[in-house]
């Protein structure tokens, strides 16, 4: 109970005092301090969840179970990583004169705010205040892809309000119809709206508010996921802002996104008793991994690249989600926990490699391993890991969500196999030339935070042939919470 | 009395869908907030009614909280921001408005359609205006795609907000206290950030016409 309150009070705290202090020198640290002590109450949270099962809190208003237990933990890790590795890059950028004090500011305050709703969405039990959290999500992280104010980077940051504004809109029409089916069950009140309530009585709501809720969620929470044909946001706010919001946005907003699409999705199969949801996230979800595939070898700035890469893999979880039972759940769980790890992972790696050559384009980076070997490196296994290479983890769930395919919908694995492939011919191709060709490049002025990268990757690594009994356990559990 | 009350819900469903078609024929940006200061109104209007038949208290709140928000406090800040940013008299031309409109009538019809076999489920004196809630949330969508300037593309932003609000009372009775403080935080906010955002548009591209925004491809 209080370790849950601490994992909110905390980065709450960090963006009141980095508001106040945030163009300070010490600023930086500060950042990393307040992440620290997330990640330290969400460990503490996830050991008394280990020893005492899931738990509720301040009037089951928020609670913990096996499907939001190790995104939770995720969240804290993956923010505290990238505050880390933002210490030096930040400083860098502040020296190329694209940072000034005030917008370090900003940033900060943004950041610790950005945790706060993500961390709010994972938790809270309402369905209301889910839709209030990612929409805050959506406004904390507005700001920051605009944040450099050139012209690519306001456009972005408007396209990034607008569509998932538009989208999000949609997801309250959604959540209203979910009240409205309640109510009918439950009675009025904020605890019609909580979803274990909602979990309880799910085959008695009503099945043709249910479907049309369903549709409204699905397109809104669709489009923060990045769904073809939502997606259209999304390559600009990674390309355009900052680096380390590429990591969490890719890494972590996409996840919770995922999460509440789940969530519903649970609701909507058991008021209807039909795969009605269960087709609508296996189309759209084929349709995002094919069509990302064929984006994503069109492009020439390398985080647009990984971008579209994001799309293709957040395809691949909501189509193993879609087809459903234990072991595409299972998979796309995994699949959920080891992506966010390695593609941040890659973002951190290619966030200094741009640093280095002045420019995202693909075509003017060259030669990493040799003016910086690590950066060269952790962008080269990264990549391997990215592409489903074993042993890594992605390995394992790709392995899985492609024999669950063959199994129960075998006409969409070819599909499955070509997206793949184009991604795997694409960015490979790409990568190589930038680690291995010729170069001029100098080293970097201050020397980059790399332990995030190889951390990301050796867990990434680990996942693929050893799952901690507990993970494991809680794979398993949700697994069955999210069913067929 | 009930025929009466659920035809005066309906008289103001009926308001809040013609102020919608008003603000998609609208090409005055000045006119265009006070029209969304009347659909507000509207909206308050109607939440009243409904807390008044149904009894709900919480329903005088979230209706007092639209008033003091969607009738005061965003006009009067969009009021500014356009005096600030000297667009008070900008006229957008708009390209055929009586196609726009027809399209609009198409919107409406589907809409309709949509929510019939919802607004049967839904209490006695608001069924019907359902539908009108869903239609007035696209034609708010639909005008911030024809709409090629930053503030008119707000205003249908919030203009959705109004319809969803609508939907809200007419399908449910109010959402829940706590999420519906929820959900004004976010809209405040989002207006504040917004209008940021309009002045460092402006600063890079000297002008708030959003088709400087498109430089970014998928290429």
């Amino acid at each position: 109970m209080s370790a849950l309150v601490l994992v909110f009070a905390i980065p709450l705290a960090g963006a009141l005092v980095l508001a106040l202090i945030g163009h300070r020198p010490q600023a930086r640290n500060v950042n990393v301090i307040f992440s620290l002590g997330t990640l330290l109450a969400a460990a503490l949270l996830t050991a008394q969840i280990i020893a005492s099962g899931p738990l509720f809190a301040l009037e089951r208003q928020f609670f913990i179970d096996p499907l939001n237990v190790f995104l939770v933990t995720l969240t804290a890790f993956v923010g505290f990583t990238t505050s880390v590795f933002s210490r030096p890059y930040m400083r860098i950028e502040e020296d190329h004169g694209r940072m000034t004090p005030g917008r370090m500011r900003l940033y900060f305050s943004m950041y610790q705010l950005f945790s706060f709703t993500m961390l709010l969405a994972l938790t809270t039990n309402n369905m209301g205040i889910l839709w209030v959290a990612m929409e805050a999500a959506t406004l904390t992280t507005v700001m920051l892809v605009s944040i450099y104010r050139t012209p690519a980077s306001l456009e972005a940051a408007w396209k990034y309000f607008i569509l998932c504004g538009v989208g999000i809109a949609q997801a309250l029409f959604g959540t209203i119809l979910l009240y409205m089916a309640a109510q009918r069950v439950i009675g009025e009140g904020a605890n019609a709206l909580l979803w274990t309530n909602l979990d309880a009585a799910k085959s008695q709501l009503d099945p043709a508010i249910m479907a049309l809720a369903f549709v409204f969620l699905f397109i809104g929470y669709g489009t923060k996921v990045g769904l073809v044909p939502l997606h259209n946001w999304l390559p600009d706010a990674h390309a355009e802002g900052p680096t380390p919001i590429s990591a969490v946005l890719s890494g972590l907003l996409l996840n919770v996104a995922l999460y509440a699409v789940i969530r519903c999705k649970v609701l909507t199969d058991g008021a209807l008793g039909n795969h009605f949801a269960s087709q609508l996230m296996i189309g759209f979800g084929l349709l995002s991994v094919v069509a990302a595939a064929f984006f994503l070898s069109r492009q020439k700035d390398v985080k647009r690249m990984f971008s579209y890469s994001s799309i293709e893999h957040m395809g691949l979880m909501t189509f193993a989600f879609g087809i459903g039972g234990p072991i595409a759940n299972f998979a796309g769980l995994l699949h959920m926990t080891v992506h966010s790890l390695v593609k941040s992972a890659i973002f951190f790696a290619v966030g200094h490699a741009a640093q280095k050559a002045g420019t995202q384009l693909m075509e003017n980076i060259r030669g990493l391993i040799k003016v910086s070997p690590t950066v060269g490196w952790g962008l080269m296994l990264g990549t391997l890991a990215i592409l489903g290479m074993p042993p890594f983890g992605i390995f394992a769930s790709e392995f899985l969500i492609l024999t669950s395919a063959m199994r129960q919908v075998p006409w969409a694995t070819p599909l499955l196999l070509l997206g793949l492939g184009i991604a795997f011919a694409a960015i490979f191709s790409r990568v190589q030339p930038m680690v291995f060709g010729q170069t001029s490049a100098k080293p970097l002025a201050h020397s980059p935070a790399l332990l995030p990268v190889f951390t990301h990757l050796g867990l990434g690594l680990m996942l693929g042939f050893y799952i901690p009994p507990y993970l494991d356990a809680w794979y398993r559990q949700a697994a069955r919470i999210i069913g067929g | 009395m009930t025929t009466l009350i659920s035809q005066l819900i309906n008289l103001f469903a009926a308001v809040i869908l013609m102020l919608s078609f008003a603000m998609l024929a609208q090409r005055r940006i000045l006119s265009l907030i006070h029209l969304f200061a009347l659909q507000g109104l509207a909206v308050v209007g109607a939440t009243t009614v409904v807390a008044y038949v149904t009894d709900q208290h919480h329903l005088y709140y979230s209706a007092a909280l639209t008033l003091a928000l969607k009738v005061f406090l965003i006009p009067w800040l969009l009021h500014r921001l356009i005096d600030r940013l000297n667009v008070r008299w900008d006229i957008e031309t708009l390209i055929n408005i009586p196609s726009t409109m027809l399209i609009g009538i198409v919107l409406v019809v589907f809409a309709f359609n949509l929510a019939l076999p919802i607004s049967q489920l839904s209490a006695a004196i608001t069924r019907g205006t359902l539908g009108i809630a869903l239609a007035s949330v696209l034609l708010s969508f639909m005008m911030m795609i024809i709409r090629s300037k930053a503030v008119p593309q707000v205003i249908g932003f919030l203009a959705m907000e109004n319809g969803l609000f609508f939907a809200a009372t007419s399908a449910t009775h109010g959402m829940p206290m706590v999420v519906e403080l929820g959900i004004a935080l976010d809209v405040l906010v989002g207006v504040f950030i917004l209008g940021v955002f309009m002045f460092q548009i402006r600063e890079q591209f000297d002008s708030l016409d959003i088709r400087h925004l498109e430089n970014l491809k998928e290429d």
